[in-house]
Protein backbone atom coordinates (compact mmCIF):
# COMPACT_ATOMS: atom_id res chain seq x y z
CA UNK A 1 0.00 0.00 0.00
CA UNK A 2 0.88 3.28 -0.57
CA UNK A 3 2.34 5.40 2.61
CA UNK A 4 0.46 7.41 4.77
CA UNK A 5 2.00 10.55 4.47
CA UNK A 6 3.20 12.91 7.62
CA UNK A 7 0.65 15.29 7.11
CA UNK A 8 -2.22 12.44 6.88
CA UNK A 9 -0.90 10.83 9.96
CA UNK A 10 -0.84 14.45 11.65
CA UNK A 11 -4.35 14.28 10.71
CA UNK A 12 -5.32 11.67 12.08
CA UNK A 13 -4.02 11.76 15.47
CA UNK A 14 -5.58 15.00 15.84
CA UNK A 15 -9.27 13.32 14.79
CA UNK A 16 -8.43 10.66 17.65
CA UNK A 17 -7.32 12.83 20.21
CA UNK A 18 -10.53 14.72 19.02
CA UNK A 19 -12.81 11.67 19.43
CA UNK A 20 -11.30 10.82 22.71
CA UNK A 21 -12.19 14.33 24.35
CA UNK A 22 -15.61 14.95 22.82
CA UNK A 23 -17.97 12.54 24.97
CA UNK A 24 -16.73 15.08 27.93
CA UNK A 25 -17.68 17.94 26.87
CA UNK A 26 -20.30 17.36 23.52
CA UNK A 27 -23.92 17.04 23.29
CA UNK A 28 -25.54 13.43 23.82
CA UNK A 29 -27.28 13.50 20.67
CA UNK A 30 -23.57 14.15 19.04
CA UNK A 31 -22.45 11.69 20.89
CA UNK A 32 -24.46 9.04 19.18
CA UNK A 33 -24.08 10.65 16.23
CA UNK A 34 -20.51 9.89 16.71
CA UNK A 35 -21.27 6.29 17.11
CA UNK A 36 -22.97 5.78 14.21
CA UNK A 37 -20.43 7.78 12.26
CA UNK A 38 -17.73 4.99 13.25
CA UNK A 39 -19.99 2.54 12.71
CA UNK A 40 -20.05 3.36 9.02
CA UNK A 41 -16.73 4.10 8.94
CA UNK A 42 -15.95 0.42 9.93
CA UNK A 43 -18.35 -0.54 7.09
CA UNK A 44 -16.57 1.87 4.48
CA UNK A 45 -13.42 0.51 5.54
CA UNK A 46 -13.96 -2.82 4.94
CA UNK A 47 -15.79 -2.06 1.58
CA UNK A 48 -12.51 -0.22 0.54
CA UNK A 49 -10.29 -3.36 1.28
CA UNK A 50 -12.39 -4.75 -1.66
CA UNK A 51 -13.29 -1.73 -4.11
CA UNK A 52 -10.10 0.65 -3.36
CA UNK A 53 -7.34 -1.98 -3.10
CA UNK A 54 -8.23 -5.39 -4.54
CA UNK A 55 -10.70 -3.58 -7.30
CA UNK A 56 -13.81 -5.78 -6.97
CA UNK A 57 -16.42 -3.20 -6.98
CA UNK A 58 -19.39 -4.96 -5.11
CA UNK A 59 -23.03 -3.62 -4.89
CA UNK A 60 -24.17 -6.53 -2.24
CA UNK A 61 -21.62 -5.36 0.68
CA UNK A 62 -25.01 -4.75 2.52
CA UNK A 63 -25.34 -8.20 3.25
CA UNK A 64 -22.81 -8.99 5.25
CA UNK A 65 -23.08 -6.22 7.72
CA UNK A 66 -26.90 -7.16 7.65
CA UNK A 67 -25.87 -10.88 8.69
CA UNK A 68 -23.83 -9.88 11.44
CA UNK A 69 -26.20 -7.85 12.98
CA UNK A 70 -28.97 -10.89 12.56
CA UNK A 71 -26.72 -13.19 14.17
CA UNK A 72 -26.90 -11.12 17.13
CA UNK A 73 -30.65 -10.79 16.55
CA UNK A 74 -31.14 -14.44 16.16
CA UNK A 75 -29.59 -16.18 18.23
CA UNK A 76 -29.06 -13.66 21.28
CA UNK A 77 -31.70 -11.12 20.83
CA UNK A 78 -34.22 -12.63 22.97
CA UNK A 79 -31.62 -13.20 26.02
CA UNK A 80 -31.75 -11.28 29.20
CA UNK A 81 -27.86 -11.58 29.49
CA UNK A 82 -25.28 -12.70 27.12
CA UNK A 83 -21.91 -13.10 26.50
CA UNK A 84 -19.63 -10.80 23.71
CA UNK A 85 -17.43 -13.77 23.94
CA UNK A 86 -20.41 -15.87 22.54
CA UNK A 87 -22.30 -12.86 20.51
CA UNK A 88 -19.71 -11.66 18.59
CA UNK A 89 -17.83 -14.81 17.43
CA UNK A 90 -21.70 -16.14 16.38
CA UNK A 91 -21.89 -13.20 14.13
CA UNK A 92 -18.41 -12.91 12.63
CA UNK A 93 -18.05 -16.97 11.67
CA UNK A 94 -21.79 -16.51 9.78
CA UNK A 95 -20.68 -13.61 7.93
CA UNK A 96 -17.58 -15.09 6.87
CA UNK A 97 -18.89 -18.37 5.43
CA UNK A 98 -21.56 -15.95 3.65
CA UNK A 99 -18.89 -14.18 2.02
CA UNK A 100 -17.04 -17.37 1.53
CA UNK A 101 -20.29 -18.54 -0.55
CA UNK A 102 -20.89 -15.55 -2.15
CA UNK A 103 -17.19 -14.77 -2.71
CA UNK A 104 -16.44 -17.89 -4.53
CA UNK A 105 -19.66 -17.58 -7.11
CA UNK A 106 -18.57 -13.99 -7.45
CA UNK A 107 -15.06 -13.55 -7.85
CA UNK A 108 -15.47 -16.13 -10.80
CA UNK A 109 -16.02 -13.08 -13.21
CA UNK A 110 -15.50 -9.41 -12.94
CA UNK A 111 -16.49 -5.89 -13.75
CA UNK A 112 -20.46 -5.72 -14.86
CA UNK A 113 -20.76 -8.95 -14.00
CA UNK A 114 -19.07 -9.31 -10.39
CA UNK A 115 -20.99 -5.93 -9.62
CA UNK A 116 -24.80 -7.69 -10.79
CA UNK A 117 -23.61 -11.36 -8.96
CA UNK A 118 -22.85 -9.50 -5.60
CA UNK A 119 -26.03 -7.49 -6.16
CA UNK A 120 -28.26 -10.26 -6.87
CA UNK A 121 -27.15 -13.03 -3.95
CA UNK A 122 -27.21 -10.18 -1.51
CA UNK A 123 -31.07 -9.66 -2.56
CA UNK A 124 -31.47 -13.30 -2.14
CA UNK A 125 -30.66 -12.85 1.54
CA UNK A 126 -32.63 -9.40 1.57
CA UNK A 127 -35.32 -11.50 0.19
CA UNK A 128 -35.11 -14.21 3.03
CA UNK A 129 -35.10 -12.24 5.85
CA UNK A 130 -37.70 -9.58 4.33
CA UNK A 131 -40.22 -13.12 4.16
CA UNK A 132 -38.96 -15.00 7.13
CA UNK A 133 -41.58 -14.82 9.90
CA UNK A 134 -39.21 -16.64 12.08
CA UNK A 135 -37.34 -13.52 12.42
CA UNK A 136 -39.97 -10.82 12.21
CA UNK A 137 -40.19 -10.35 8.24
CA UNK A 138 -40.12 -6.72 7.29
CA UNK A 139 -40.62 -5.75 10.60
CA UNK A 140 -37.13 -6.72 12.32
CA UNK A 141 -36.35 -7.78 15.41
CA UNK A 142 -35.42 -6.45 18.75
CA UNK A 143 -32.66 -7.02 20.78
CA UNK A 144 -33.67 -6.66 24.62
CA UNK A 145 -30.05 -6.23 25.87
CA UNK A 146 -26.66 -5.21 25.04
CA UNK A 147 -23.99 -8.27 25.59
CA UNK A 148 -21.86 -8.27 28.56
CA UNK A 149 -17.77 -7.88 28.27
CA UNK A 150 -16.62 -9.89 31.50
CA UNK A 151 -13.16 -11.64 31.94
CA UNK A 152 -14.60 -14.33 34.21
CA UNK A 153 -16.94 -13.00 36.74
CA UNK A 154 -15.36 -9.12 36.23
CA UNK A 155 -17.14 -6.97 34.29
CA UNK A 156 -14.77 -4.71 31.63
CA UNK A 157 -17.25 -2.91 30.36
CA UNK A 158 -20.78 -1.89 30.83
CA UNK A 159 -21.96 -1.27 26.88
CA UNK A 160 -25.45 -0.45 28.30
CA UNK A 161 -23.30 3.16 29.29
CA UNK A 162 -23.22 5.54 26.10
CA UNK A 163 -19.95 6.32 26.85
CA UNK A 164 -18.58 3.23 27.03
CA UNK A 165 -19.97 2.19 23.98
CA UNK A 166 -18.45 4.96 22.35
CA UNK A 167 -15.27 4.51 23.66
CA UNK A 168 -15.68 0.61 22.84
CA UNK A 169 -16.58 1.51 19.22
CA UNK A 170 -13.82 4.14 18.49
CA UNK A 171 -11.48 1.12 20.22
CA UNK A 172 -12.35 -1.23 17.47
CA UNK A 173 -12.55 1.64 14.69
CA UNK A 174 -8.71 1.83 15.61
CA UNK A 175 -8.04 -1.92 15.76
CA UNK A 176 -10.11 -2.49 12.38
CA UNK A 177 -7.84 0.65 10.77
CA UNK A 178 -4.57 -0.87 11.93
CA UNK A 179 -5.57 -4.66 11.16
CA UNK A 180 -6.05 -3.22 7.73
CA UNK A 181 -2.93 -1.42 7.33
CA UNK A 182 -1.27 -4.51 8.78
CA UNK A 183 -2.82 -7.19 6.01
CA UNK A 184 -1.97 -3.99 3.07
CA UNK A 185 2.05 -3.56 4.44
CA UNK A 186 1.76 -7.92 4.71
CA UNK A 187 2.53 -10.30 1.08
CA UNK A 188 -1.11 -10.46 1.02
CA UNK A 189 -1.36 -6.81 0.84
CA UNK A 190 1.23 -6.68 -2.14
CA UNK A 191 -1.00 -9.27 -4.10
CA UNK A 192 -4.37 -7.77 -3.96
CA UNK A 193 -3.01 -3.95 -4.68
CA UNK A 194 -1.06 -5.92 -7.78
CA UNK A 195 -4.56 -7.66 -8.56
CA UNK A 196 -6.05 -4.29 -8.77
CA UNK A 197 -3.88 -2.54 -11.35
CA UNK A 198 -3.63 -5.75 -13.78
CA UNK A 199 -4.63 -9.32 -12.49
CA UNK A 200 -3.28 -10.45 -15.69
CA UNK A 201 -0.05 -10.05 -14.84
CA UNK A 202 -0.34 -10.70 -11.52
CA UNK A 203 -1.20 -14.48 -12.38
CA UNK A 204 1.48 -14.42 -15.60
CA UNK A 205 4.05 -13.76 -12.30
CA UNK A 206 2.55 -17.15 -10.98
CA UNK A 207 0.25 -15.91 -8.40
CA UNK A 208 -3.51 -17.89 -8.02
CA UNK A 209 -4.92 -14.65 -8.08
CA UNK A 210 -8.58 -16.12 -7.47
CA UNK A 211 -7.46 -17.29 -3.80
CA UNK A 212 -6.21 -14.09 -3.37
CA UNK A 213 -9.03 -12.10 -4.28
CA UNK A 214 -11.42 -14.60 -2.12
CA UNK A 215 -9.72 -14.27 0.69
CA UNK A 216 -9.64 -10.41 0.53
CA UNK A 217 -13.96 -10.34 0.07
CA UNK A 218 -14.04 -12.97 2.92
CA UNK A 219 -12.23 -10.53 5.41
CA UNK A 220 -13.88 -7.69 4.07
CA UNK A 221 -17.43 -9.30 4.60
CA UNK A 222 -16.30 -10.23 7.87
CA UNK A 223 -15.39 -6.54 8.87
CA UNK A 224 -18.83 -5.87 7.65
CA UNK A 225 -20.16 -8.29 9.86
CA UNK A 226 -18.39 -6.46 12.97
CA UNK A 227 -20.12 -3.15 11.64
CA UNK A 228 -23.55 -4.83 11.34
CA UNK A 229 -22.86 -6.56 14.90
CA UNK A 230 -22.54 -2.92 16.59
CA UNK A 231 -25.16 -1.40 14.74
CA UNK A 232 -27.23 -3.78 16.45
CA UNK A 233 -25.89 -3.76 19.67
CA UNK A 234 -25.92 0.02 19.44
CA UNK A 235 -29.59 0.50 18.86
CA UNK A 236 -31.47 -2.93 19.83
CA UNK A 237 -33.20 -3.20 16.50
CA UNK A 238 -32.54 -4.47 13.38
CA UNK A 239 -34.53 -4.20 10.31
CA UNK A 240 -33.92 -6.48 6.58
CA UNK A 241 -33.52 -3.11 4.71
CA UNK A 242 -29.96 -3.45 6.58
CA UNK A 243 -28.92 -5.49 3.86
CA UNK A 244 -30.83 -4.20 0.83
CA UNK A 245 -28.93 -3.05 -2.17
CA UNK A 246 -30.29 0.53 -0.97
CA UNK A 247 -27.39 -0.07 1.97
CA UNK A 248 -24.59 -1.39 -0.44
CA UNK A 249 -25.14 1.75 -2.52
CA UNK A 250 -25.31 4.18 0.32
CA UNK A 251 -21.86 2.68 1.34
CA UNK A 252 -20.11 2.64 -1.63
CA UNK A 253 -20.92 6.70 -1.92
CA UNK A 254 -19.62 6.76 1.55
CA UNK A 255 -15.93 5.19 -0.08
CA UNK A 256 -15.81 7.11 -3.44
CA UNK A 257 -17.01 10.41 -1.56
CA UNK A 258 -14.30 10.28 1.21
CA UNK A 259 -11.68 8.21 -1.30
CA UNK A 260 -11.15 5.00 -2.73
CA UNK A 261 -8.01 2.84 -1.42
CA UNK A 262 -6.95 4.86 1.31
CA UNK A 263 -8.39 3.41 4.51
CA UNK A 264 -9.20 6.87 6.23
CA UNK A 265 -10.90 8.21 3.42
CA UNK A 266 -13.55 6.01 4.20
CA UNK A 267 -13.68 7.58 7.76
CA UNK A 268 -13.35 11.34 6.16
CA UNK A 269 -16.36 10.28 4.00
CA UNK A 270 -18.63 8.58 6.85
CA UNK A 271 -18.21 11.62 8.93
CA UNK A 272 -19.25 13.49 5.79
CA UNK A 273 -22.12 11.81 5.17
CA UNK A 274 -23.27 11.42 8.03
CA UNK A 275 -23.39 15.06 8.97
CA UNK A 276 -24.49 16.13 5.79
CA UNK A 277 -27.70 14.12 6.40
CA UNK A 278 -27.98 15.70 9.62
CA UNK A 279 -27.45 19.23 8.99
CA UNK A 280 -29.19 19.71 5.24
CA UNK A 281 -32.44 18.92 6.62
CA UNK A 282 -32.92 22.28 8.84
CA UNK A 283 -31.32 24.44 6.03
CA UNK A 284 -33.93 23.01 3.51
CA UNK A 285 -36.15 20.29 3.10
CA UNK A 286 -34.98 20.02 -0.26
CA UNK A 287 -31.96 18.23 0.97
CA UNK A 288 -31.89 15.01 -0.97
CA UNK A 289 -31.06 17.37 -4.03
CA UNK A 290 -28.25 19.59 -2.17
CA UNK A 291 -26.95 16.32 -1.07
CA UNK A 292 -26.60 14.66 -4.78
CA UNK A 293 -25.32 17.96 -6.10
CA UNK A 294 -21.86 17.87 -3.61
CA UNK A 295 -21.83 14.54 -4.29
CA UNK A 296 -21.80 14.76 -7.92
CA UNK A 297 -19.47 18.06 -7.04
CA UNK A 298 -17.07 16.10 -4.90
CA UNK A 299 -16.70 13.71 -8.02
CA UNK A 300 -16.07 16.06 -10.87
CA UNK A 301 -13.44 18.29 -8.77
CA UNK A 302 -11.99 15.69 -6.20
CA UNK A 303 -12.15 13.04 -8.42
CA UNK A 304 -9.91 11.22 -5.41
CA UNK A 305 -12.15 11.93 -3.33
CA UNK A 306 -12.07 14.20 -0.07
CA UNK A 307 -9.60 12.72 1.55
CA UNK A 308 -6.93 13.90 -1.46
CA UNK A 309 -7.76 17.82 -0.06
CA UNK A 310 -5.44 17.19 2.43
CA UNK A 311 -2.47 16.55 0.13
CA UNK A 312 -3.84 19.54 -1.47
CA UNK A 313 -4.49 22.03 1.59
CA UNK A 314 -0.86 21.11 2.74
CA UNK A 315 0.71 21.73 -0.54
CA UNK A 316 -0.81 25.54 -0.22
CA UNK A 317 1.28 26.80 2.70
CA UNK A 318 4.53 25.19 1.12
CA UNK A 319 3.78 26.75 -1.93
CA UNK A 320 3.45 30.21 -0.72
CA UNK A 321 6.33 29.56 1.40
CA UNK A 322 8.49 28.85 -1.48
CA UNK A 323 7.12 31.78 -3.63
CA UNK A 324 7.82 34.15 -0.83
CA UNK A 325 10.99 32.84 -0.83
CA UNK A 326 11.29 32.96 -4.52
CA UNK A 327 10.43 36.95 -4.42
CA UNK B 1 2.96 -38.28 -22.10
CA UNK B 2 5.60 -37.36 -24.82
CA UNK B 3 8.15 -39.67 -24.77
CA UNK B 4 11.18 -37.59 -23.93
CA UNK B 5 13.54 -40.12 -24.62
CA UNK B 6 16.15 -37.08 -25.30
CA UNK B 7 16.86 -35.89 -21.84
CA UNK B 8 18.08 -33.03 -22.77
CA UNK B 9 14.72 -31.84 -24.12
CA UNK B 10 13.24 -29.05 -21.23
CA UNK B 11 10.08 -28.23 -23.59
CA UNK B 12 8.37 -29.94 -26.20
CA UNK B 13 4.85 -29.31 -28.10
CA UNK B 14 3.28 -31.25 -30.49
CA UNK B 15 0.79 -30.34 -33.02
CA UNK B 16 0.23 -27.37 -31.25
CA UNK B 17 -2.45 -25.02 -32.90
CA UNK B 18 -4.07 -22.17 -32.04
CA UNK B 19 -7.64 -20.73 -34.04
CA UNK B 20 -9.62 -17.47 -33.74
CA UNK B 21 -12.37 -18.40 -35.86
CA UNK B 22 -11.37 -19.22 -39.06
CA UNK B 23 -8.13 -17.87 -38.71
CA UNK B 24 -5.45 -20.55 -37.69
CA UNK B 25 -3.04 -18.23 -35.94
CA UNK B 26 -0.58 -21.60 -35.11
CA UNK B 27 -1.06 -24.02 -37.48
CA UNK B 28 0.59 -27.70 -36.41
CA UNK B 29 3.65 -26.81 -35.03
CA UNK B 30 5.73 -29.69 -33.57
CA UNK B 31 8.86 -28.04 -31.70
CA UNK B 32 11.10 -29.40 -29.33
CA UNK B 33 13.38 -27.06 -27.06
CA UNK B 34 17.01 -27.86 -25.80
CA UNK B 35 18.04 -27.55 -22.20
CA UNK B 36 20.41 -24.70 -22.18
CA UNK B 37 20.09 -23.54 -25.18
CA UNK B 38 19.15 -19.97 -26.60
CA UNK B 39 16.27 -20.65 -29.31
CA UNK B 40 15.04 -17.94 -31.57
CA UNK B 41 11.40 -17.62 -33.64
CA UNK B 42 11.78 -15.51 -36.44
CA UNK B 43 9.32 -14.73 -38.91
CA UNK B 44 7.13 -11.49 -40.39
CA UNK B 45 4.61 -9.62 -38.62
CA UNK B 46 1.73 -11.81 -37.71
CA UNK B 47 3.69 -15.27 -38.35
CA UNK B 48 2.22 -16.33 -34.97
CA UNK B 49 4.96 -15.66 -32.83
CA UNK B 50 3.42 -14.00 -30.15
CA UNK B 51 0.34 -16.18 -30.09
CA UNK B 52 3.01 -19.16 -29.78
CA UNK B 53 4.20 -17.86 -26.82
CA UNK B 54 1.36 -17.39 -25.09
CA UNK B 55 0.53 -20.73 -25.59
CA UNK B 56 3.57 -21.74 -23.99
CA UNK B 57 3.00 -19.72 -20.86
CA UNK B 58 -0.70 -20.40 -20.57
CA UNK B 59 -2.38 -16.92 -21.33
CA UNK B 60 -4.30 -18.68 -24.25
CA UNK B 61 -5.15 -22.24 -24.11
CA UNK B 62 -4.29 -24.41 -27.58
CA UNK B 63 -6.95 -25.15 -29.75
CA UNK B 64 -5.21 -28.91 -30.22
CA UNK B 65 -1.63 -30.88 -29.83
CA UNK B 66 0.18 -30.84 -26.45
CA UNK B 67 2.74 -28.87 -24.72
CA UNK B 68 5.43 -31.04 -22.36
CA UNK B 69 7.62 -29.39 -19.77
CA UNK B 70 10.09 -31.67 -18.04
CA UNK B 71 7.50 -33.86 -16.61
CA UNK B 72 4.16 -32.10 -16.54
CA UNK B 73 1.56 -31.66 -19.30
CA UNK B 74 1.03 -27.78 -19.29
CA UNK B 75 -1.32 -28.38 -22.56
CA UNK B 76 -4.32 -26.98 -20.01
CA UNK B 77 -2.14 -24.65 -17.08
CA UNK B 78 -3.07 -21.80 -15.65
CA UNK B 79 -0.44 -18.86 -16.15
CA UNK B 80 0.59 -18.83 -12.82
CA UNK B 81 1.01 -22.96 -12.65
CA UNK B 82 3.26 -22.56 -15.70
CA UNK B 83 5.14 -19.87 -13.50
CA UNK B 84 5.39 -21.80 -10.64
CA UNK B 85 7.01 -24.67 -12.67
CA UNK B 86 10.00 -22.19 -13.74
CA UNK B 87 8.75 -20.72 -17.37
CA UNK B 88 8.92 -16.94 -17.16
CA UNK B 89 8.04 -14.68 -19.72
CA UNK B 90 8.47 -11.11 -20.23
CA UNK B 91 5.56 -8.78 -22.86
CA UNK B 92 6.18 -7.30 -26.21
CA UNK B 93 3.90 -4.99 -24.88
CA UNK B 94 5.34 -3.45 -21.45
CA UNK B 95 3.19 -5.00 -19.10
CA UNK B 96 4.42 -3.21 -15.61
CA UNK B 97 2.67 -1.58 -12.39
CA UNK B 98 3.17 1.39 -13.29
CA UNK B 99 1.62 2.73 -9.92
CA UNK B 100 4.27 0.61 -8.17
CA UNK B 101 7.88 2.04 -7.55
CA UNK B 102 10.99 0.06 -9.42
CA UNK B 103 11.32 -1.92 -6.68
CA UNK B 104 8.08 -2.89 -5.83
CA UNK B 105 7.27 -4.62 -9.36
CA UNK B 106 10.33 -6.69 -8.74
CA UNK B 107 9.27 -7.38 -5.61
CA UNK B 108 5.89 -8.54 -6.58
CA UNK B 109 7.38 -10.98 -9.00
CA UNK B 110 10.26 -12.05 -6.58
CA UNK B 111 7.66 -12.85 -3.38
CA UNK B 112 5.65 -15.07 -5.74
CA UNK B 113 8.76 -17.39 -5.10
CA UNK B 114 7.28 -18.08 -1.60
CA UNK B 115 5.46 -20.69 -0.75
CA UNK B 116 2.40 -18.78 -0.40
CA UNK B 117 1.83 -14.91 -0.07
CA UNK B 118 -1.44 -15.60 2.31
CA UNK B 119 0.84 -13.90 5.13
CA UNK B 120 -1.06 -11.17 6.89
CA UNK B 121 0.89 -10.42 9.63
CA UNK B 122 4.71 -9.48 8.99
CA UNK B 123 5.36 -6.59 6.69
CA UNK B 124 6.30 -7.80 3.27
CA UNK B 125 9.81 -5.67 2.86
CA UNK B 126 11.33 -7.50 5.83
CA UNK B 127 11.77 -10.93 3.93
CA UNK B 128 15.37 -10.20 3.19
CA UNK B 129 15.18 -13.23 0.64
CA UNK B 130 12.59 -11.78 -1.31
CA UNK B 131 14.39 -8.77 -1.08
CA UNK B 132 17.44 -9.97 -2.61
CA UNK B 133 16.45 -12.25 -5.44
CA UNK B 134 14.35 -8.27 -6.49
CA UNK B 135 17.84 -6.58 -5.79
CA UNK B 136 19.46 -8.94 -8.18
CA UNK B 137 17.24 -8.81 -10.66
CA UNK B 138 17.61 -4.81 -10.75
CA UNK B 139 21.18 -4.84 -10.60
CA UNK B 140 21.50 -7.74 -13.91
CA UNK B 141 19.13 -5.04 -15.58
CA UNK B 142 20.99 -2.24 -14.99
CA UNK B 143 17.94 -0.53 -12.68
CA UNK B 144 19.67 -0.77 -9.53
CA UNK B 145 20.31 2.57 -9.14
CA UNK B 146 16.72 4.06 -8.66
CA UNK B 147 14.60 1.21 -7.18
CA UNK B 148 12.03 4.00 -5.28
CA UNK B 149 11.52 5.92 -8.99
CA UNK B 150 7.44 5.30 -10.09
CA UNK B 151 7.44 2.68 -12.94
CA UNK B 152 5.24 5.00 -14.85
CA UNK B 153 7.70 8.02 -14.52
CA UNK B 154 10.52 5.55 -15.82
CA UNK B 155 11.67 6.14 -19.39
CA UNK B 156 10.45 3.63 -22.13
CA UNK B 157 13.77 1.92 -22.43
CA UNK B 158 14.03 1.54 -18.62
CA UNK B 159 10.52 0.18 -18.51
CA UNK B 160 11.43 -2.46 -20.97
CA UNK B 161 14.17 -3.51 -18.85
CA UNK B 162 12.16 -3.77 -15.90
CA UNK B 163 9.32 -5.79 -18.01
CA UNK B 164 12.59 -8.45 -18.20
CA UNK B 165 14.13 -7.68 -14.49
CA UNK B 166 10.58 -8.99 -13.15
CA UNK B 167 10.63 -12.03 -15.45
CA UNK B 168 14.46 -12.61 -13.82
CA UNK B 169 13.13 -11.94 -10.71
CA UNK B 170 10.62 -15.12 -10.46
CA UNK B 171 13.81 -16.94 -11.18
CA UNK B 172 12.94 -18.86 -13.78
CA UNK B 173 14.66 -21.80 -15.74
CA UNK B 174 12.85 -21.26 -18.99
CA UNK B 175 12.63 -17.78 -20.23
CA UNK B 176 10.31 -17.08 -22.86
CA UNK B 177 11.60 -13.54 -24.31
CA UNK B 178 8.60 -11.87 -26.54
CA UNK B 179 10.78 -9.09 -28.59
CA UNK B 180 13.01 -8.03 -25.47
CA UNK B 181 14.65 -5.43 -27.83
CA UNK B 182 11.95 -3.70 -29.33
CA UNK B 183 12.02 -0.14 -28.82
CA UNK B 184 15.58 -0.09 -26.87
CA UNK B 185 17.96 2.32 -27.74
CA UNK B 186 20.99 0.78 -28.75
CA UNK B 187 23.32 1.07 -25.64
CA UNK B 188 20.55 -0.43 -23.30
CA UNK B 189 19.69 -3.12 -26.18
CA UNK B 190 23.55 -4.01 -26.02
CA UNK B 191 23.29 -4.20 -22.67
CA UNK B 192 20.31 -6.46 -22.90
CA UNK B 193 22.25 -8.73 -25.18
CA UNK B 194 25.51 -8.91 -23.40
CA UNK B 195 22.43 -9.86 -20.35
CA UNK B 196 20.81 -12.31 -22.50
CA UNK B 197 24.30 -14.22 -23.37
CA UNK B 198 25.25 -14.25 -19.35
CA UNK B 199 21.52 -15.86 -18.49
CA UNK B 200 22.13 -18.67 -21.77
CA UNK B 201 25.16 -19.85 -19.99
CA UNK B 202 22.94 -21.03 -16.93
CA UNK B 203 19.07 -20.75 -18.37
CA UNK B 204 17.23 -21.87 -21.51
CA UNK B 205 15.96 -19.09 -23.58
CA UNK B 206 13.12 -18.94 -25.81
CA UNK B 207 13.56 -15.75 -27.70
CA UNK B 208 11.52 -14.09 -30.79
CA UNK B 209 13.16 -10.90 -31.87
CA UNK B 210 13.35 -8.82 -35.25
CA UNK B 211 16.49 -7.57 -34.87
CA UNK B 212 18.11 -10.10 -37.15
CA UNK B 213 21.96 -8.68 -36.00
CA UNK B 214 20.68 -9.69 -32.19
CA UNK B 215 19.21 -12.87 -32.93
CA UNK B 216 22.24 -14.08 -34.96
CA UNK B 217 24.67 -13.03 -31.91
CA UNK B 218 23.16 -14.94 -29.17
CA UNK B 219 20.95 -17.60 -30.51
CA UNK B 220 22.04 -21.24 -31.20
CA UNK B 221 18.66 -22.44 -32.72
CA UNK B 222 16.34 -20.71 -35.10
CA UNK B 223 13.09 -21.27 -35.89
CA UNK B 224 11.06 -19.91 -38.87
CA UNK B 225 7.44 -19.07 -39.10
CA UNK B 226 5.10 -17.83 -41.16
CA UNK B 227 0.95 -17.84 -41.58
CA UNK B 228 1.31 -19.90 -38.43
CA UNK B 229 3.33 -22.49 -40.13
CA UNK B 230 6.93 -23.92 -38.48
CA UNK B 231 8.48 -23.11 -41.93
CA UNK B 232 12.04 -24.81 -40.67
CA UNK B 233 14.48 -25.14 -37.96
CA UNK B 234 18.28 -25.58 -37.48
CA UNK B 235 21.09 -24.29 -36.63
CA UNK B 236 21.54 -20.33 -37.37
CA UNK B 237 23.90 -21.68 -40.47
CA UNK B 238 21.16 -24.02 -41.49
CA UNK B 239 18.49 -21.26 -41.45
CA UNK B 240 20.89 -18.64 -43.23
CA UNK B 241 21.55 -21.21 -46.21
CA UNK B 242 17.97 -22.65 -46.67
CA UNK B 243 16.27 -21.61 -49.69
CA UNK B 244 12.73 -21.84 -48.38
CA UNK B 245 13.79 -19.59 -45.79
CA UNK B 246 15.54 -17.14 -47.61
CA UNK B 247 12.78 -16.77 -49.61
CA UNK B 248 10.04 -16.67 -47.66
CA UNK B 249 11.77 -14.10 -44.92
CA UNK B 250 15.42 -13.24 -44.80
CA UNK B 251 14.95 -12.45 -48.75
CA UNK B 252 12.90 -10.12 -48.03
CA UNK B 253 15.30 -8.16 -45.88
CA UNK B 254 17.60 -8.46 -48.14
CA UNK B 255 15.85 -6.43 -51.09
CA UNK B 256 14.53 -4.44 -48.37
Amino acid sequence: MQKITKPVQLFLLIALGFALWFPSVGDEFYVELLINIMIIAIFAMSLDLLVGYTGLVSLGHAAFFGIGAYGLGIFFGEMNQYSIWAALPVSLILTALAAVVIGWISIRTSGIYFIMLTLALAQMFYYYFFESKLYGGDDGMFISTKPDVNFGSIQLLDLGNEHTFYYFTLGILVVVFLFLVMILRAPFGQVITGICANEQRVRSLGYATQRYKLASFVIAGTLAGLAGFLEAAHTGFITPSYLGWHESGNILVVVILGGLGTLYGPIIGAVALVLLEDFLPDITEHWKIVLGMIIVCVVLFLPNGISSLSGKIFRIPSQIMKTILRG
Amino acid sequence: MANMSDNNIILRCQGLSKSFGALKAVNNVDLDFESGVVHAIIGPNGAGKTTFINLLSGELQPTEGQIYFKDHDLTNASPNKISQLGIGRSYQKTNIFPKFTCLQNCWIASQSRLKTSMKFFKSAHRDMEVMERAQRALELTHLAMKPEILAANMSYGEQRQLEIAMMLATDPELMLLDEPLAGMGSEEGAEIIELMRDLAKTHTLILIEHDMDAVFAIADQLSVMENGILLETGTVQQIRNSKTVQEAYLGEEETA
